[in-house]
């Protein structure tokens, strides 16, 4: 029986340097911009004739290898802001002109799951909910401990915890109340509890001889790992790893952050194969903007072009779009200029990954990539 | 009757504050309800100090001149739960609101601070000038790009949301006032600041540039001239529509939960006599926000039963109300920051709302995800027997005699703030006392802790309830 694609979406907050990931290892001009916040010549993983891998890339490697890694290059939109906040909403709601309330995923949840019979569509590892999964209607779980995921958590003694959840689905049954607003709050507070309770047996279920790290990334995407193989019908997940905001110590900075990363994917990865649950699965990693070619001695600032991911079996892997022109005279304020519209990344996974049309999702038309296989 | 004063009481300090611990409600109610109303609208005639900003400043000094917007969050979040002037606060809070402006754009969190500040110092008194206040505000300018609007390209954000949101509101003016309103405010723009790099965040100053200010005749709502912003405002604030929106609002925010702003053009008020008699006295009042208030907190529209518990909480409510009625930072201790980010994770981001509508407000703050959020909060804090509000309402449920399980429900209940539940519900939560057994009293250390676990039980599902998400 065909699975239904799972799509992982994998937020590098704060601005990943695109220079120092994807390294243009025999274009001159890299070591000619990049004094200080550079990668030592043969010190990259190469991948190619011209590109290499940030050193702690390694983990990621065999996927490359393997031809289940896509790149992305050059993505972005016009006139970036170059603000956290403003680019990435912009990211989240695919409104690039106006500032937009409502997120991409919140759309998808809602076109795969339009009558919400699984409050479990979408679930986001992390604290608050992000805005490209915001949607009013859509229930959306957001778990910050999968361990420790439910109504009154602060209840530790199980017994006495097992009776005040029963207690509170009765509080919440539409037999009490009265009035439009106690109704909608009742159906909120049972969903809520009904995808707690669906939630809590991924744990109950799991097993796995992967171990790991103890690092938050690899503890999040071991969560959703679990969730994913408890097949709960989850369709989305969304998650998150910060700060990529490197102005200053980027060297041990970004170090730092790929190798928590790339550990926790290769893991991620290894997990799901273990079960044989990769098949249908594709992660996608994306940053607000890339960072400016010239670096400022100690990290670098602020960019346009980035490069965005996709990884998974179902996945082509290799190069897709171009990689920007690091020529002075093709630069815009210093930074790489786009060329490929990050509308049409999501339209290609949503169209050809998920099987969905991704006009109303993305709002628009946008050129689509051939990375996902047939 | 002392039943019936403190709940009132407690109904006015939810709406006009962030609530309070039940001693402080029974103190209020012995002052008397018009007496409240006037302490809380006129602080400084009544003795009540101001906020304390050097404590922030000593203890706190990374919230004090926030680098991070989280900061920034925290900063405003820490007033609501410290300030001796709830009524400022919830003004300020109502501003904020009302003329969203977000720091995703603006990203300068000291630089919002400053507007909040703005509300702080003159949300309470004319609207008029509040109003000249914000078009004057650099963040404001910055958010709706009036630093854009220039003479020869005029830019319509700035002029569209003045009308649109915080005057009007959507039918009552053309999309060639529109127009005429963007010219008028042309040259209102902001100087250009220091860099950021290498000494931090600097401020923007207003300036008005003559040069840029497009003079020709504009006809704005049927008054034609070389009209300037402030003939603009001047001419929105004496439309009848800018009263009835802004009392649509405060009716809104103070009284009872209406639909959402974008509906008020297809739906009337719940209570349009209410609406009419704020507008009508706002009017009256010289656009005063305090005789406005008083006029409003002392109307039996506002007093009557039937709209108690009839607004869903917005986060920082919860998260402030929670704070105060626990009894938590009546000193400074570590831990601002977390406090600012659960309004945050309840979906009230301080600072930053979503866009220039501000948040959507009433039952939508509620879904899968922050009700949860907001039922573990308050449950989690309710339940800290070493905090001095809920030792409180052990305490006073201790001293008395024997305890049935419908007397330790209603009295938590009571201690709670005079909340009020479904038949049902109190049912449920008595036959949970009755489940767990009888609840005895002691004096002993085991038996002191035993009580003191009974009640914060009750306490805990009093707040997973659906009724306490109303305010």
């Amino acid at each position: 029986m065909a699975k239904d694609p799972v799509l992982v979406v994998f937020q590098l907050t704060g601005g990943n340097d695109y220079l120092n990931t994807i390294i243009p290892r025999n274009n001159p001009l890299y070591r000619d911009y990049r004094k200080l916040v550079v990668i030592p010549e043969g010190e990259e993983i190469p991948i190619d004739d011209d590109y290499g891998f940030h050193p702690e890339m390694a983990p990621l490697k065999p996927f490359w290898d393997e031809g289940k890694m896509a790149l992305i290059h050059g993505i972005g939109y016009e006139n970036s802001p170059r603000s956290h906040f403003r680019s990435m909403d912009i990211w989240h709601t695919c409104e690039p002109d106006k500032v937009g309330t409502e997120g991409w995923v919140g759309r998808l949840i809602k076109t795969v799951d339009p009558n919400k019979e699984n409050v479990l569509t979408g679930v986001n590892f992390g604290q608050g909910l992000p805005r490209a999964m915001a949607l009013p209607g859509v229930p959306v779980a957001s778990v910050s401990d999968i361990e420790n995921y439910g109504v009154l958590t602060g209840i530790t003694a199980e017994d006495q915890r097992a009776r005040a959840l029963e207690r509170f689905a009765r509080m919440y049954s539409p037999a009490i109340g009265r009035g439009p607003v106690m109704d909608y709050l009742g159906q909120t507070g049972l969903d809520a509890l009904k995808g707690a309770d669906i939630l809590k047996t991924a744990p109950e279920k799991y097993s796995s001889t992967v171990e790991y790290a103890a690092t938050p990334i690899a503890q999040k995407l071991r969560g959703i790992a679990m969730v994913h193989l408890a097949n709960l019908g989850t369709r989305v997940f969304y998650t998150q790893h910060a700060s990529f905001d490197t102005h200053a110590s980027q060297m041990p900075g970004h170090q730092q952050l790929w190798k928590d990363c790339s550990a926790a994917i290769s893991d991620f990865f290894a997990d799901l194969r273990e079960h044989d649950a990769a098949d249908n699965v594709v992660m996608i990693m994306f940053t607000e903007f890339g960072r400016r070619v010239r670096d400022n001695g100690s990290g670098t600032d602020h960019g346009a072009g980035g490069v965005a991911f996709a990884i998974g079996d179902p996945v082509k892997g290799g190069h897709y779009s171009e990689y920007p022109s690091l020529k002075l005279e093709d630069l815009q304020e210093g930074d790489l200029v786009p060329n490929y519209d990050f509308r049409g990344f999501y339209s290609s996974l949503l169209e050809q990954h998920m099987g969905l049309d991704p006009t109303e999702i993305v709002d628009g038309t946008f050129e689509q990539l051939d990375f996902i296989r047939k | 009757m002392a039943g019936k004063n403190i709940a009132l009481m407690a109904h006015l300090m939810r709406r006009a504050g962030f609530g309070a611990a039940y001693e402080e409600l029974e103190a209020r109610a012995a002052k008397g309800y018009e007496a409240t109303v006037e302490e809380l609208l006129e602080p400084d005639a009544n003795g009540v100090p101001e906020y304390d900003e050097l404590t922030l400043a000593r203890y706190f000094p990374d919230m004090e001149v926030p680098s991070a917007p989280a900061l920034g969050t925290a900063n405003f979040m820490y007033h609501l739960y410290t300030t001796p002037r709830p009524l400022v606060e919830k003004m300020t809070l109502f501003w904020h609101m009302l003329f969203a402006t977000g720091n995703s754009k603006v990203d300068n969190p000291p630089e919002m601070l400053q507007q909040i500040e703005m509300f702080r110092q003159h949300g309470m008194g004319n609207y008029k000038e509040l109003l000249m206040g914000v078009a004057k505000d650099p963040s404001m300018i910055f958010w709706l790009d009036n630093n854009q609007n220039h003479k020869l390209a005029p830019n319509e954000n700035w002029g569209r949301e003045l009308l649109e949101l915080f005057s009007m509101g959507q039918g009552n003016y053309t999309e060639d006032d529109v127009k005429m309103a963007a010219r008028a405010f042309t040259g209102w723009t902001i100087l250009p600041k220091i860099p950021r790099t290498p000494y931090q965040r600097h401020h923007w100053k207003f300036i008005y540039k003559a040069e840029d200010h497009d003079d020709g005749e504009k006809t704005f709502l049927g008054h034609k001239g070389n009209l300037n912003g402030e003939d603009i405002i001047d001419i929105i604030v004496d439309q009848p529509a800018t009263a009835q929106f802004m009392a649509r609002h405060l009716y809104n925010y103070f009284v009872a939960d209406e639909v959402q702003v974008p509906s008020w053009l297809d739906f009337p008020p719940r209570d349009p006599e209410a609406v009419k008699a704020i507008a009508d006295t706002f009017v009256k009042s010289g656009f005063e926000i305090k005789d406005t208030l008083r006029f409003l907190f002392n109307s039996d529209f506002f007093k009557d039963e039937s709209v108690w518990f009839a607004k869903v909480k917005n986060p920082a409510e919860v998260v402030a109300g929670t704070i105060r009625l626990i009894g938590d930072f009546k000193e400074p201790r570590p831990g601002v920051l977390p406090i600012g980010l659960e309004g945050t994770y309840q979906g009230q981001d301080l600072i930053n709302p979503p866009s220039v509508e501000g948040w959507h407000t009433g039952k939508e703050w509620v879904d899968t995800g922050s009700l949860v959020r907001r039922v573990n909060f308050v449950a989690d804090s309710l339940s800290n027997t070493d905090m001095p509000g809920v030792q409180a309402i052990i305490n006073r449920l201790g001293s008395n005699g024997t305890l049935t399980p419908e007397q330790l429900v209603d009295g938590c209940l009571e201690l709670l703030g005079a909340i009020r539940v479904e038949d049902g519900t109190r049912q449920q939560l008595v036959d949970h006392v009755k489940a767990s057994g009888e609840i005895k009293r002691g004096s002993s250390e085991d038996e002191v802790r035993a009580f003191g676990q009974r009640v914060t039980e009750v306490l805990q599902l009093i707040a997973a309830t659906r009724e306490y998400q109303f305010g």
